[in-house]
Order: structure tokens, then C-alpha cells, then sequence
């Protein structure tokens, strides 16, 4: 029974659904930033603005996640420049 | 050994004082000596929701400014045994609370307590910081709300880096989750972020759900710790979290509905 009430419910992003998903994305970022060097923040602001120099996007275009791999500490920098054209 | 224990949550509204009310409640009705004490200078709110807001002389501040002393400030409980408040001042001074007064205050509580519950002001500024930092563990309020669950998350971090055991290098407080005014029916039709949701997200121990539940109003009403009310759903919720605070194993209740028939499910709006 369970089976066919998912079939009628299951197409629609539920509103619950959207905030854990938001929550998630706004969660981590503050957790890495929490964790990071001081600057990370104006990184990711100036990076912004250079990227927009050459591209519009958004606010959220530039991820950024900072890791330590052993003594060695990686930053990563995830850059969407949005849909293809 | 006495503990201080915090409720805190930085956003408002949450359920801090209900909480600490009831959670200070329960473990005074286990036979723990335990002191309430309101950290919420300027609003004060705990001694109304304990029923004893006439009986105030005196407060926190008063104490940590030398104009009386702590057995004079604290309120003993006309309800339940082993229980005392100590109330918040209504000084507009936010700085009022000087953390060696503070420490003093809980240094002299520690001597004759078990239990130190310190109900914390929202936000995650100066007052919020010292209900926090002299804690040996914290419970987290939570509602099941995005704005609520990332200030929790805030509060998180600030737990483990701004509290006197993070910068004395000692191991992190432990901090449980208790998520409160949940609606077991909103989180089926799924308008509602369900108990796994906030716990995946903050990634905390468990130590209970509170409903959203008409009997905290009642019980506000009246002065009167929901915990005493036995029969509601939001009371046995927090007598369970209480026993499980105490190390008890207690399954979760009130997170699912009352299932319906077919029929009620199929033409649920
Ligand atoms: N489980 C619940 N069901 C229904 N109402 C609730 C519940 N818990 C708390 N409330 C209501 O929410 C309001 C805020 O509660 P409370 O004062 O405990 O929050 P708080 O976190 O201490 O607020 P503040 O941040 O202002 O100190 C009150 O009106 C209270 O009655
Ligand atoms: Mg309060």
C-alpha cells in the first residue's frame, strides 16, 4: 500500500526536502570556513569578483573546501560557471 | 561531583527556558540537588515559568556584585524538593556578568549541587558565551526549522573552541541534541525537517523530541514546569529526556502520528 502512496507523493520536492538540501549546503560552508585560516573569506570574496570579470554567475559559484590530507593541508576550489549556452 | 550543564540553542525562541525549566525539574524530582540559573539578564523569564516570580529579592547580579549572598538570591522550589533558582537580573547592564563573577558564583553552586542548570540568553554573543563557558556539557535546542537548525550549528562550533575546557585544551563538552516543537504530522506530509534530517545535519547525540504541544502554553500559564504535567505529550517527552540524560536507554516517543486508516492517508490534503 505503502508503494502507491509513494507513487502519487514521490514527484514532488517536498519543502522538507528543500531545506535539509539548503541546510546542508549552508552547513558545510560554514564549517569550513569556521575551521580555516582567517582569510578564507576574502579569498572567496576576491575570487568571486575576479571570476566575474570574465563571467556572470552567481553568489554560490565558487565552493570552497579546505582539507588536511597528513601534514599537508589542500584547498579546494570548485568553480560553476553555470548551464551550457 | 556537581556538573554545569547548559541549554543553549543562539537562536531565540527555541525552548531554552522550557527546557531548562523542566530539565532542572526532572532531575530534582530523581533526587539530584540541582540549581536553575537564569543567564538571561535584562529579560528574565525563567522565574515565571517556575511560578516563582514574586518571590524574587534577589538576583545573579546582586550576588556577583556583593549585595547579597548566594543563599539569599536562590529561590527554593515550593513544588519539588532538591530544586533552587537563581533569577536573572532586570539591569539593562549586558555587562553585568563578569566571567570571574560568573565563575564565583558557579564555584560556590558546585559546592552544594549536583546538577547546575544554567539557562542560556539566545544569540551568540557575550551572555550566551558565559552561560556557556565554564559548562561541562551542553543540550542543544532545536527546532525543526533551517534557521534554528544552523544557529545550533553555530552554537556547535562555538562550544568546541570558546568554552573554558576548549581553550584549556581539555577534551570537547559533550553536547546533546533536543529538538523541540516538532509536529510528527507536518514531517509526514513532509512540510516539516523529520528527527534523522536535523540529526544527519548537526551529527550530535540524541536526547529527545519534544512535541509542539498545547500543554507548554498551559503550563506557562499556570507558573508550572511542563514536566509536571504527567499526562501531556510534551511532559512524559521530557521526563523520558530527563532519564536518558541520567544514562537510561528510553525508546523515542511522539515522532510518529496515530496511524490513520487508508482512507484518511489517500485524502489527506
Ligand atoms: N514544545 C512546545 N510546544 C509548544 N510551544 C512551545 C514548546 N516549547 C516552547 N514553546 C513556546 O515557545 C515560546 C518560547 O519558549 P521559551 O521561552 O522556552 O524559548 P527560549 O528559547 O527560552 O526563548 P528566548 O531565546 O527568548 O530565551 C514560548 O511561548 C513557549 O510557550
Ligand atoms: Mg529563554
Amino acid at each position: 500500500m505503502k508503494g502507491i502512496i509513494d507513487y502519487f507523493r514521490s514527484p514532488r520536492q517536498t519543502s522538507a526536502k528543500v531545506a535539509k538540501e539548503r541546510l546542508q549546503v549552508i552547513v558545510a560552508r560554514e564549517r569550513s570556513s569556521r575551521s580555516g585560516p582567517d582569510y578564507l573569506p576574502a579569498l572567496h570574496k576576491e575570487l568571486l569578483e575576479v571570476i566575474r570579470k570574465y563571467v556572470q554567475v552567481g553568489d554560490d559559484a565558487v565552493q570552497m573546501n579546505l582539507e588536511s590530507e597528513g601534514d599537508c593541508e589542500v584547498l579546494e576550489v570548485n568553480i560553476t560557471l553555470g548551464d551550457k549556452q | 561531583m556537581s556538573r554545569i550543564v547548559v541549554i543553549t540553542s543562539g537562536k531565540g525562541g527555541v525552548g531554552k527556558t522550557t527546557t531548562s525549566a523542566a530539565i532542572a525539574t526532572g532531575l530534582a524530582q530523581e533526587g539530584h540537588k540541582t540549581a536553575v540559573v537564569d543567564f538571561d539578564v535584562g529579560l528574565r523569564n525563567l522565574d515565571l515559568i517556575m511560578g516563582c516570580e514574586r518571590r524574587v529579592v534577589y538576583d545573579f547580579v546582586n550576588v556577583i556584585n556583593g549585595d547579597a549572598n548566594l543563599r539569599q538570591a536562590l529561590i527554593k522550589d515550593k513544588r519539588t524538593e532538591n530544586l533552587y533558582i537563581l533569577p536573572a537580573s532586570q539591569t539593562r547592564d549586558k555587562d553585568a556578568l563578569t566571567q570571574e563573577g560568573v565563575q564565583a558564583v558557579l564555584d560556590e553552586l558546585s559546592k552544594e549541587f549536583d546538577y547546575i542548570i544554567c539557562d542560556s540568553p539566545a544569540g551568540i554573543e557575550r551572555g550566551a558565551l558565559m552561560a556557556a563557558y565554564f559548562a561541562d556539557e551542553a543540550i542543544v535546542v532545536t527546532n525543526p526549522e533551517v534557521s534554528s537548525v544552523r544557529d545550533s550549528d553555530r552554537m556547535l562550533g562555538i562550544l568546541s573552541s570558546k568554552t573554558r575546557r576548549a581553550e584549556q585544551g581539555e577534551d570537547p563538552l559533550p553536547a546533546h541534541l533536543l529538538i523541540t516543537r516538532y509536529s510528527a504530522d507536518r514531517v509526514e506530509k513532509g512540510e516539516m525537517l523529520s528527527v534523522e534530517d536535523v540529526q544527519e545535519i548537526l551529527s550530535i547525540g540524541m536526547l529527545g523530541v519534544i512535541p509542539e504541544s498545547q500543554a507548554v502554553l498551559n503550563a506557562s500559564n499556570a507558573g508550572m514546569p511542563v514536566v509536571l504535567d504527567k499526562e501531556s505529550d510534551a511532559g512524559q517527552a521530557y521526563r523520558d529526556a530527563v532519564a536518558r540524560f541520567l544514562g537510561e536507554e528510553r525508546p523515542h516517543r511522539f515522532i510518529t502520528t496515530q496511524k490513520k486508516g487508508i482512507f484518511g492517508r489517500l485524502f489527506r490534503g
